[in-house]
C-alpha cells in the first residue's frame, strides 16, 4: 500500500487542490518547486541548524515510567511541548519561513485556532524579520488571550475573524481571502497538513522531523526503532502525521489516532471528524468533514481550541479509509482528567489537545513488553485557565 | 448551442449580467428577481448557491449567503423554485456556487437537474480544472451545460488558451485578484493584461467580473470586454426595502439604455 501523495496530490480519493483560480499561482508557485527547494542541500542545512539551536532539538524521547507501571507497557513520551514556543507548531514554521524567503515572499500570513501556530509563526517571522499577519476567529481570540498577547509581543498584527462561527475554520477561510488580495508579495504559512496541495505534503515532511528522532531515540533505548503502538492527537493532524510519517510503511507499528469527542460524539457538541463526517471538499482538498446533508461546513466543538476543526486532512483521511491508522475519539471530560494524571504521576501539563491522546491510554490493552510512543504535541501554559475553570484550583 | 451561445451570436457588446444569491434577503423570491432583472433588461443572470464558507467571497455576498441559508435554502429547494423558471425568464441562466454543495448533491444528478429546469452553465470557482476534466466534464457536456472558468492577471497565456479550450460560451474574467465585492482598479498593468488576452484571439468572449459595480466601472469594463457582471452592489440592493420595484432603476444606473 502506497501511502503518500501521487503527482496529483491525492492520497488515495482524497487530497488535491480544490480552489479559486485567484489561488492558482500561488499554488502552482509552491507546487513546482517545493521539493527543489526542501530537498536542497543548503536548505537542509539552514533547516536542521534552526531546529537544533533555535527549536531547541532533537526534542528528548522521555521513557515514563510511573505511566508504564500505570498502563502495563512501556510508554514513552515524544517531547514536542520542550520545544521553543512550546509545541510542535515550529517544525513547520520554520521550514515554511525558509521556504517562503527562497521564493522572495515578503509578507507572511497565517491562521490559527488555539494560537500556537500563530505564535510559531510570528516567532519565525520576528527571526526574519519578515511581516506578519495572523488571522484568528473572534471567539477563539477571547479564550486564547494570552496567545493573542505574545504574537502581538512578537511583533506579528492578529486580525479577527468575524465571519460564519468566528473560530479556526473562519479564520482559515479569511486567510486564503488575504492571499487571494496578495498573490505577488505574500505567503501563507498553513499550520497543518489542511490545505491545497502541496500543504499537506509539505507541513508533513516539516513534521516527520518528529519519526526520524523518534525511530533513532527508539533504537537506542529499546534496541528496535519501532514500537508496537504510536499514538498522537487529531485537529488537522500536523503532530499526528509528523510522528506517523516514517512509521507508515512499518505495518507492524500500529498507529492511533485521537480526535476530539468534545461533550460526547452524539451530544451534537463534538469534534471527531471520522466519526461524524463525510467525504467532501474543505480548504481546498478533498477529505472527511462534517458537514449537513446539503454540504454545509458544520461548526465543530471541542474544549481545545486546537482540535476544534471541522476536517482533518488528506493523508489521514486516506489512513483512516485504508485503515492503516484507527482513529478514536475522546471528550472533553476523558482529555481534562488526563491533563490532570499527567500533571501529577510525570510531573508535565500537557497541552488540551495532547491530553486527548493520553486519555486514550486508559482504553487500550497493551501486553507488558509493548512499546508505546506517545505524541506530546504541546504543553498545557496556555491552557491554565480552563484547566483552573474546570478542576477549581 | 444553448441560449448562451445564441445571445453572444446576437449581441455584440455592452453585455449586462447580473448575479445574486439565492434565499437572500427571502426565501421565496428567486424567481421573482430573475423575473424583474430581464424585464429592466438584462441580459444574463447568475444565481448563487450558497455555501457555508465562501473563501472566494467579500462581505456582501457572505452576508447574503449565510441569511440565505438561514432561511433555509439548500440545492434541493432551489431546483423546486426553478422548476418555473423557463415559464417566467428566458435569458440565459447560471448557477454559481461552490463545488462541497454539488458534490453531496451529487455532480451528475445536479447536471441533470439543472439542464432539466433549462439552466444554461454553472460557474463554481473551487473546481479546479484537473477535477473538472477527470471527473465531471462528462456530465456536463451530457447535458449541454457550459462551465466558466475564471481567468485572473496572474494567469498564464498557456493556461488561459487551455481554458479557452476547454470552455464552449465565456471566460470570466477577473478585473484583479480579488475576492468580490472589491473596486475595478484600471492601472496600466490592468490594461496591458486587458490588451494581452484581446491579443490572443481566444475561441471564447470574455465578461468582466469583481469589482463592476456602477456606470464607470461597467463602462470601463465593456471597453475591453464584451460584457461585464455587478454582484455584489446589486446584493446590497436587496438588502433594502421594496428591492423589487428599485431593479429598474438599479439597471438604469449602470447600463443607461
Amino acid at each position: 500500500m502506497n501511502y503518500g501523495v501521487n503527482e496529483h496530490g491525492y492520497y488515495g480519493d482524497f487530497g488535491g487542490a480544490y480552489i479559486p483560480e485567484m489561488l492558482y499561482p500561488n499554488v502552482e508557485e509552491l507546487r513546482q518547486q517545493y521539493l527543489a527547494i526542501i530537498n536542497d542541500a543548503g536548505f537542509k542545512a539552514e533547516f536542521d541548524n534552526l531546529l537544533k539551536d533555535y527549536v531547541g532539538r532533537p526534542s528528548p524521547l522521555y521513557h515514563a515510567k510511573r505511566y508504564s507501571e500505570k498502563y502495563g507497557a512501556n510508554i514513552f513520551f515524544k517531547r514536542e511541548d520542550l520545544n521553543h514556543t512550546g509545541s510542535h507548531k515550529i517544525n513547520n514554521a520554520i521550514g515554511q519561513i525558509l521556504l517562503a524567503k527562497r521564493l522572495g515572499k515578503k509578507r507572511i500570513i497565517a491562521e490559527t485556532g488555539a494560537g500556537q501556530h500563530g505564535v510559531a509563526t510570528a516567532t519565525v517571522c520576528a527571526l526574519m524579520g519578515i511581516e506578519c499577519v495572523v488571522y484568528m476567529g473572534e471567539i477563539d481570540m477571547a479564550r486564547q488571550a494570552p496567545n493573542v498577547s505574545r504574537m502581538k509581543m512578537l511583533g506579528a498584527k492578529v486580525v479577527p475573524a468575524t465571519s460564519g462561527s468566528k473560530t479556526l475554520k473562519d479564520a482559515t477561510n479569511e486567510a486564503l481571502r488575504d492571499w487571494i488580495g496578495n498573490p505577488v508579495d505574500t505567503h501563507y504559512i498553513i499550520g497543518s497538513v489542511v490545505g491545497p496541495y502541496p500543504y499537506p505534503d509539505m507541513v508533513a515532511r516539516f513534521q516527520s522531523i518528529i519519526s526520524a528522532e523518534t525511530k533513532k531515540q527508539l533504537l537506542e533505548k529499546t534496541g528496535s526503532d519501532l514500537p508496537q503502538y504510536i499514538m498522537a492527537c487529531v485537529g488537522g493532524g500536523s503532530n499526528a502525521m509528523g510522528m506517523f510519517y516514517h512509521f507508515l510503511d512499518d505495518e507492524s507499528v500500529k498507529l492511533v489516532a485521537v480526535e476530539a469527542a468534545g461533550k460526547g460524539v452524539n451530544s451534537g457538541h463534538s469534534a471527531a471528524t471520522t466519526f461524524l463526517g463525510r467525504e467532501g471538499v474543505l480548504h481546498g482538498s478533498r477529505t472527511i468533514l462534517m458537514q449537513t446533508d446539503d454540504g454545509q461546513v458544520v461548526e465543530p466543538y471541542s474544549v481545545s481550541a486546537g482540535l476544534d476543526y471541522p476536517g482533518i486532512g488528506p493523508q489521514h483521511a486516506h489512513l483512516y479509509k485504508v485503515k492503516r491508522a484507527q482513529y478514536v475519539s475522546i471528550t472533553d471530560d476523558e482529555a481534562m482528567q488526563a491533563g490532570l494524571l499527567c500533571s501529577q504521576l510525570e510531573g508535565i501539563i500537557p497541552a488540551i489537545e495532547t491530553a486527548h491522546a493520553l486519555a486514550q491510554l486508559e482504553k487500550m490493552q497493551f501486553k507488558k513488553d509493548d512499546n508505546v510512543v506517545v505524541c506530546i504535541s504541546g504543553r498545557g501554559d496556555k491552557d491554565l485557565d480552563t484547566y483552573i475553570k474546570y478542576f477549581n484550583f | 448551442m444553448n441560449r448562451l451561445n445564441q445571445l453572444f451570436n446576437s449581441k455584440k457588446d455592452n453585455l449586462l449580467s447580473i448575479y445574486f444569491t439565492a434565499g437572500y434577503p427571502e426565501i421565496n423570491t428567486t424567481v421573482d428577481i430573475a423575473e424583474a432583472l430581464e424585464k429592466a433588461g438584462v441580459d444574463f443572470l447568475e444565481i448563487g448557491f450558497p455555501y457555508s464558507d465562501p473563501v472566494a467571497d467579500g462581505p456582501t455576498i457572505q452576508h447574503s449567503s449565510e441569511i440565505a441559508l438561514e432561511n433555509g435554502m439548500n440545492l434541493h429547494l432551489l431546483f423546486e423554485q426553478l422548476a418555473e423558471l423557463r415559464k417566467r425568464v428566458t435569458i440565459p441562466v447560471l448557477l454559481m456556487g461552490y463545488v462541497n454543495p454539488m458534490v453531496q448533491y451529487g455532480v451528475e444528478n445536479f447536471c441533470k437537474k439543472a439542464a432539466e429546469i433549462g439552466i444554461d452553465g454553472v460557474i463554481v470557482p473551487d473546481l479546479p480544472m484537473y477535477e473538472y476534466e477527470t471527473l465531471y466534464a462528462g456530465h456536463f457536456k451530457t447535458n449541454n451545460l457550459s462551465n466558466i472558468f475564471l481567468v485572473t492577471p496572474q494567469t498564464s497565456d498557456d493556461r488561459i488558451s487551455k481554458i479557452d479550450g476547454l470552455s464552449n460560451s465565456f471566460i470570466y474574467l477577473l478585473s484583479s485578484s480579488s475576492i468580490t465585492g472589491g473596486n475595478l482598479q484600471v492601472s496600466v498593468n490592468i490594461e496591458d493584461y486587458y490588451k494581452r488576452i484581446k491579443a490572443m484571439r481566444l475561441n471564447n468572449p470574455a465578461i468582466i467580473g469583481f469589482g463592476i459595480s456602477d456606470n464607470k466601472s461597467f463602462n470601463k469594463a465593456t471597453e475591453y470586454a464584451r460584457g461585464a457582471i455587478v454582484g455584489s452592489a446589486f446584493v446590497k440592493l436587496l438588502g433594502t426595502e421594496n428591492y423589487l420595484d428599485k431593479i429598474p432603476e438599479f439597471i438604469q444606473s449602470i447600463r443607461p439604455s
